[in-house]
């Protein structure tokens, strides 16, 4: 039996519901989200508790340039996607790839930053309670920077493969949506790190 | 109930290994929600046999059954199985199941990531076992996890746990954390997509609400978890210094992480124990919720507050005044919308026409074991009371109260309500109400008199005590009660292979009950509705069965 209870026709009803990309997008970046609060408070916490140097005001220098690079991708992202809605697919094409070059050139900068606090600074994990909680911060959201960056580059190949057309349009938002966290949580990460930390 | 036996099609039984395979690799909502709640039971016996060895360890003063060492490891391993293997996928088992049916949905949003997550759990219930094989490694300092369920800092540390045992725990807990954040997701995702037409959100069963504020505090609470899981295993492997007190860490770091998530914890747990209530009660009263907004409402004021109290599992630790205070007024607080909850129950029940059967009997028991379990709630949030009998048998004998009494006993009116859905075959009452008797007895005789030794000052996890304290009478009362337990929990087991195999039929809804996934066959075709339907109202099939006095025509 699986009879349809009802007293009405389904025409007579609009039924609209939300999609399920974006629901479950936003359901992964709040539980994402938590990851990251833990280790904001324990960073903000342990800051100035080191018994040892070196304290963050001699190591850190402020990344401003790869800032620049990671948090513009933002918006390149955002016209890839609007090209793909117009069903311009070379024009997306362009804006991804130059999404993933401005993300490239961000772990490039946390590379080149953590080769001199390791080598010259002599900063490691486990130096001082600094190290720690910086290394664990800044990994984190670069884990996330390279998770983004694989989904990136494999979107990017089915475009070169010719596989991306306009009806994907939604798939590639949702996936813009992960990118935009990954933004905002290094303004978080700026902040308390190079600004509030230093 | 793999197959479906269409009238006249003749009878396949395919080999044994294509039956075993298509369950590995099935994305069916409602096979996934049957294997949770098989492992889940699983690991429930499991458990189990863990807390009777401690009982019986301490059954008499001076007993020696079991070395201290041993003891350790059973109490850290019967925490941690229950919380993380037998109460939450049983949980996420139900919700699997029942959702898409109570939404009139064919399948979870993410059928795929439901399987992905099953199988972290799993795994990851695996990883906890496999540390009695794997875990002393070339240390020889001993196996299975020793570190109590919350593994204070700086127990946790190289220094004081060696060997492996401690990193097979936050292992399994890191990774069958991400499997219950990919269910919480996939459940949040269905119950706000995939509602069939006409359900709108104040149309949904209390179930499917009840179990949305729960999703949403999986997300909120378990992330903390895996963010402390990976602290902790930056400190024991990479040399950090998060917990490690000799270079400024601090231990009390940990215990704000841990109980960020652990309270909310709670509250994973026992929403979803009221969600089941809350289905059960109405059918078994004849009468429909009293007071559904107020229980929507009552459920997310407790999903709020249950993010807002977790430091009161910590005024032991000497927390401000300012921070105790808060604490205190924030947990009474709970008691409130609980509170509500509690009366709406009561009203429904009122004036109703009331049917003891099995599934009943449980949520009765459930009512007044609840009330109890608040109450002793309500006494040990009061932080100087929680100075006295923080870490003593009075807050085990008050969780107990809570996850046994509460949460097992709405999971096993679960059981006796859905399984006819899920096997298509009744469980005989008999069966039903002999485990019930026997769980009930067990239980009271366990539970009520562990509050004693707690109040005579017996602290939690020791493996042994002196005679002549006064807390011999009492432990002895207490293990006794857990040998009705074992036979309830036997009756209940084989109670339930019988039915599947020789049950009395079931037909479709068994009940005469309201809810969409009665009006599917039983066990439902893998496609779960053949035509989508239509709702119009809090209870469908009510309208359904009574054209001439539809519960739409009244104001909702």
């Amino acid at each position: 039996m699986n009879a349809s209870p009802t007293t009405m026709t389904a025409g007579e009803l609009k039924w609209e519901l939300p999609t399920r990309g974006h629901v479950g997008m936003f359901a992964l970046i709040a539980g994402e989200a938590s990851i990251f609060v833990i280790f904001v408070v324990a960073y903000i916490y342990y800051i100035g508790k080191s018994l040892t140097g070196p304290m963050p005001r001699e190591a850190l220098e402020v990344p401003i340039f790869f800032t620049i690079c990671l948090l513009s991708s933002s918006i390149t992202i955002h016209l890839a996607v609007k090209a793909l809605r117009r069903a311009d697919v070379r024009s997306f094409g362009r804006w991804w790839l130059l999404t993933i070059a401005l993300g490239a050139a961000f772990l490039y900068g946390t590379a080149r930053e953590w080769q001199r606090l390791i080598y010259t600074v002599g900063l490691t994990i486990s130096t001082n309670l600094f190290g720690t909680t910086y290394y664990s911060l800044v990994g984190l959201h670069g884990f996330h920077v390279v998770v983004g960056l694989i989904l990136l580059s494999a979107v990017m190949a089915f475009t070169f493969l010719g596989h991306v057309r306009h009806e994907h349009t939604y798939r590639v938002d949702v996936l813009s949506l992960y990118w935009h966290f990954v933004d905002a949580v290094w303004v978080v990460v700026f902040t308390v790190v190079y600004i509030i930390g230093r | 109930m793999s197959t479906i036996a269409f009238p006249g099609a003749p009878a396949i039984s395919r080999p044994f290994v294509d039956r075993v395979h298509e369950w590995l690799t099935t994305v069916d909502h409602k096979r996934l929600g049957i294997l949770y709640i098989g492992f889940a039971l699983t690991f429930l016996i499991i458990g189990g046999i863990e807390a009777t060895i401690m009982r019986a360890q301490l059954v008499v003063p001076h007993n020696d059954l079991v070395s201290p060492q041993v003891f350790n490891r059973m109490f850290t391993m019967h925490g941690t199985t229950m919380i993380f293997f037998v109460a939450m996928p049983i949980v996420f088992g139900f919700a699997n199941y029942l959702l898409p049916l109570m939404i009139g949905a064919r399948d979870m949003a993410f059928p795929r990531l439901n399987a992905f997550s099953f199988w972290l759990t799993a795994f990851g219930g695996l990883l906890l076992y496999f540390s009695l094989l794997g875990a002393s490694g070339l240390y020889g300092a001993g196996n299975a996890p020793d570190v109590g369920w919350f593994a204070y800092a700086p127990l946790t540390s190289q220094t004081f746990s060696r060997g492996h045992s401690t990193d097979f725990w936050t292992l399994s807990l890191l990774v069958s954390g991400i499997g219950s954040i990919g269910t919480a997701i996939n459940i949040l995702t269905t119950i706000l997509c995939l509602r069939c037409p006409g359900m709108t959100l104040g149309k949904m069963p209390l179930f499917a609400w009840l179990i949305l504020v729960m999703s949403v505090l999986v997300l909120l609470a378990v992330g903390p978890l895996t963010a402390a899981q990976i602290m902790l295993t930056i400190d024991r492997y990479l040399g950090g210094h998060f917990f490690d007190t000799q270079a400024g860490g601090s231990a009390v770091l940990w215990m704000h992480f841990f109980w960020i998530f652990g309270h909310p914890e709670v509250y994973v747990l026992v929403i979803p124990a009221f969600a089941i209530v809350s289905e059960i009660i109405p059918v078994f009263s004849r009468k429909a919720i009293f007071g559904y907004p107020f229980m929507v409402a009552a459920t997310i004021a407790i999903g709020f507050l249950a993010v807002a109290v977790w430091a009161h599992h910590m005024f032991t630790v000497g927390l401000s005044s300012n921070a105790n205070t808060f604490f205190v007024m924030a947990t009474m607080a709970i008691g409130v919308p609980t509170g509500i909850k509690i009366f709406n129950w009561l009203a429904t029940l009122w004036g109703g026409k009331i049917l003891f059967k099995t599934p009943m009997l449980f949520c009765l028991a459930f009512l007044f074991q609840f009330l109890i379990a608040g109450l002793t709630g309500i006494m040990l949030s009061a932080a100087p009371f929680d100075w006295q009998l923080g870490n003593s048998y009075f807050v085990v004998a008050h969780f107990h109260y809570v996850i046994v009494g509460g949460i097992l006993f709405a999971v096993f009116a679960g059981f006796y309500y859905w399984f006819p859905k899920m096997s298509g075959r009744m469980i005989s009452e008999t069966v039903g109400r002999l485990h019930f008797v026997l769980f009930l007895i067990g239980f009271h005789m366990t539970f009520d008199f562990m509050h004693v030794p707690g109040l005579l000052g017996m602290p939690r996890r020791i493996y042994t005590y002196e005679p002549g304290r006064g807390w011999d009478i009492w432990n002895l009362i207490v293990t006794t009660g857990v040998a009705f337990q074992a036979a309830a929990i036997l009756v209940f087991v084989s109670g339930l292979v019988w039915a599947y195999f020789r049950g009395k039929p079931a037909g479709n809804d068994p009940w005469d009950a309201w809810t969409l996934e009665w009006a599917t066959s039983s066990p439902p075709t893998p496609y779960n509705f053949a035509a989508i339907p239509v709702v119009r109202s809090r209870r469908p099939l009510w309208d359904l069965k009574h054209p001439e006095d539809p519960d739409w025509k009244y104001d909702q």
